[in-house]
């Protein structure tokens, strides 16, 4: 349970090899969370993570199954009780150029960064509904709020899992269970390796701060940094003639 | 559905929300629970989450109001949702008084059984629980069970934070009083020290005693208070004429509906506390009605509100006698910080009762307000936390709205011994609270 304060108990991070949602779940439990569940692919095979001195439980995860998901879901649930939060934090960038050569991974890229997004979330906030509390935090991206020409399959995706979210945190309206969108811009690590930063780029660090202070205060969303907030206001009403023209 | 909140108002969490009429209407209700289970809530006065359930069933009591009195030994029997306000409407007036009061008296006679609630006469009477004589409780199998001290799930259910089973009744020893009015002395004191060593020399004088301490005020005035105490007063100690067992208290104020973040701060705090510490006029032989005496908060109708949406939380610990420097430490510590709390109020506990998760122990416990939304609050109360347990003593449940469950198990060394009974009365769990979710009860 979340308490007066806004500490949270337990955590559950699906892409439980990420690192934005390993930074936020590091942050859950310096603030008091004390049991983690963390699903990935293959997740099982190795030992988990030591987390501060949470208890860390590991699950197998997969985004691209989503006739797994539901179980995932209850196997967490049933592992730490109520599910505190939820982080899908699970994705693939891949590079444009790789998706117009090949149509099909593509569309595999689309069911990991949208489909699973909708089961996973999905089944999530059933759960979540049930409880009557929780927060599931949905790693959107600037990407998403208006696509660009330089990567438009991942983009895509993500505009479309920012809808999902948005539609999803208003049909949670008043069941106690809560969505938070959450926009980077890029983000320097792992997933933009070998990537010269695009401007107003941050750390997954801060991604992570960010988001606790959006959960502390019920954020519906957080742009990070906060300055794209205003930005994208501008960049939504370039001209399309303009827009198409972005180098990246 | 409808959302709850403790007193704090903090934390809300969605139930379904049943108020039923009659002992036979709890079991039915009981029997019938969800999977989610069920919470019991009296009057809402506790301040945190622990009548509240978050996607589950929540009994209200409060239409539980029957009781009766043996006039001749003083023995109440008294509904589990009977509110102390309105029983003690009915006994004062015919020379009798409750056991014990909290602050308010807004509590249901169930509330004040399950947090085995403590009064300023806590020193020479202890506890709710050592004045019951027996106990009705709706068990998770919907039956009702009487209960006597000498059983084990009684000093389970005293104290046990509506975690065993609705208690349906109570039978408790109340007090002859031959006025409804109390005869009070109020000194002030210069500082901490002063303060408790005051309180450690005259306690025993007074039935009754509390120190309000200026939390606000530092350096050498650090922890200087108002002492309040006092005595029911006799008939005789009254004017002439003065009906002696009047008593009909009212809400005279009404706070705000609505009030702003950070109307609550250091300026008005300050200017609060320092017109209290002004206006508690040192005197001897005051003789005071005894709502302004025991329930000065109940005046002002819905004064929770006025520390804004972020709600409050109120930290209430305990330590031992002999670890008066972690008391200082804390004391001093909010001092310098200069923390804005509303009320600061010191007591000092005499014996407790055999309640297994009850807070009352010999010691001195402080309260203090504190608006939810302050900085690096979290962070404080983790630290304080630490040095009350590290000197053997504990948070109180029923204030409580934030600590962790490895607090709460150090804190509250006979927790294994609680939940053996209740694992057996209750097996699968059906009472539950947001509060037994969060402290993994
Ligand atoms: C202004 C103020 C001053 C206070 N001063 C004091 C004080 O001086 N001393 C002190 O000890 N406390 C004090 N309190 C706290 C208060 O006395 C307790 O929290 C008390 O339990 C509240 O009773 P309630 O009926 O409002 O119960 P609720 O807050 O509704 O519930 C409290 C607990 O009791 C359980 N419960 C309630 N009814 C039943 C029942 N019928 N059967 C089983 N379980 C039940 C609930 O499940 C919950 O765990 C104060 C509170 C306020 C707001
Ligand atoms: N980095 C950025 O610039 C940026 C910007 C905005 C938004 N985001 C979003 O933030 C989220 C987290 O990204 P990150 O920066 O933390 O990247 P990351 O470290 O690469 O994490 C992504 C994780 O997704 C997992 N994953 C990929 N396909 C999966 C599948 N089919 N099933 C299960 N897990 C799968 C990966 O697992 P493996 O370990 O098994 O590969 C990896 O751990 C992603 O949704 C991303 O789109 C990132």
């Amino acid at each position: 349970m979340k308490n007066a304060l806004g500490a949270v108990d337990t955590v559950l991070l699906l892409g439980g090899r990420s690192e934005i949602g390993l930074a936020i779940v590091e942050r859950l439990v310096r603030d008091g969370a004390r049991r983690v569940v963390l699903a990935a692919r293959d997740a099982t095979a190795g030992p988990p993570p030591v987390i501060g001195a949470a208890e860390v439980h590991l699950l197998d995860f997969d985004a691209s199954r989503p006739e797994t998901h539901g179980e995932v879901i209850e196997a967490a649930a049933k592992l730490v009780g109520d599910l505190d939060v939820v982080i899908p934090a699970f994705g693939v960038l891949g590079s444009q150029r790789t998706y117009d050569a090949d149509p099909v991974a593509a569309a595999e890229a689309v069911a990991v960064n949208y489909g699973g997004h909708v089961s996973a979330g999905l089944f999530a906030a059933r759960r979540l509904r049930e409880q009557g509390h929780g927060t599931l935090v949905v790693l959107s991206s600037v990407a998403g709020v208006r696509v660009r020409r330089a990567n438009f399959v991942y983009g895509s995706a993500k505009a479309g899992l920012d809808g999902f979210a948005q539609g999803l945190g208003d049909a949670l309206h008043g069941s106690g269970a809560r969505v938070m969108v959450v926009r980077p811009g890029f983000v320097i690590g792992r997933m933009t390796e070998g990537m010269s930063p695009a401007p107003m780029s941050s750390t997954p660090g801060q991604v992570a701060d960010a988001v606790i202070v959006g959960l502390r205060v019920d954020a519906e969303v957080v742009w990070v940094p906060g300055r794209l907030r205003v930005f994208f206001a501008v960049m939504r009403m370039l001209p399309r003639a303009v827009w198409r023209r972005m180098p990246r | 559905m409808t959302f709850l909140t403790g007193w704090g108002r903090t934390a809300p969490t969605p139930a379904r929300l049943a108020r039923p009429r009659s002992a036979e209407e709890v079991a039915e209700l009981v029997r019938r629970a969800p999977g989610r289970g069920v919470a019991v809530r009296g009057l809402g006065r506790s301040y945190g989450d622990a009548a509240q359930n978050s996607g589950g069933l929540v009994l209200d009591c409060t239409a539980l109001t029957s009781w009766s009195l043996d006039e001749t030994t003083g023995l109440v029997t008294a509904a589990g949702g009977l509110s102390l306000h309105d029983l003690m409407g009915a006994l004062v007036p015919l020379g009798w008084f409750v056991p014990v009061t909290p602050g308010t008296r807004y509590v249901t006679v169930g509330g004040a059984v399950a947090a085995d609630v403590h009064g300023k006469n806590h020193h020479a009477d202890s506890s709710f629980g050592a004045h019951l004589r027996s106990l009705t409780l709706v068990t998770a199998d919907g039956v009702g069970r009487t209960l006597t001290p000498g059983d084990e799930l009684f000093w389970a259910t005293v104290g046990g934070m509506g975690l065993t089973g609705v208690i349906t009744e109570a039978v408790f020893q109340c007090l002859p009083i031959e006025t409804s009015r109390v005869r009070v002395d109020v000194t002030r004191t210069r500082d901490l020290d002063h303060t408790l060593e005051t309180m450690e020399a005259t306690d025993h004088r007074y039935r009754y005693t509390v120190a309000w301490i200026d939390l606000l005020a530092t350096g050498a005035r650090m922890g200087r208070s108002v002492l309040t105490r006092g005595e029911h007063a006799t008939r005789d100690e009254l004017p002439r004429g003065a009906d002696p067992l009047a008593f009909a208290p009212g809400s005279l104020l009404k706070a705000p509906a609505w009030a702003p973040n950070g109307l609550l701060n250091q300026v008005t705090v300050r200017a609060f506390n320092e017109a209290w510490y002004r206006r508690s006029r040192p005197g001897t032989g005051l003789i005071q009605k005894l709502a302004p005496f025991f329930h000065p908060l109940d005046s002002v109708d819905g004064w929770n509100r006025v520390y804004g949406s972020h709600g409050f939380v109120q930290y209430q610990f305990l330590v031992p006698f002999g670890e008066e420097a972690t008391l200082r430490r804390i004391v001093s510590r909010l001092s310098a910080l200069g923390v804005v709390s509303f009320l600061t109020v010191l007591k000092r506990f005499g014996p407790g009762t055999p309640g297994m998760l009850s807070f009352p122990a010999p010691g001195w416990t402080l309260a203090l307000d504190i608006p939810a939304g302050r900085r690096g609050l979290a962070g404080l109360l983790r630290e304080f936390d630490g040095w009350v347990a590290g000197a053997g003593g504990r948070i109180y449940l029923a204030k409580d709205s934030r600590m962790s469950a490895e607090t709460m198990a150090a804190m509250y060394p006979r927790l294994a011994e609680w939940r053996k009974v209740r694992d057996e009365v209750d097996p699968a769990g059906v009472f539950r609270s947001d509060l037994a979710r969060r402290l993994s009860l």
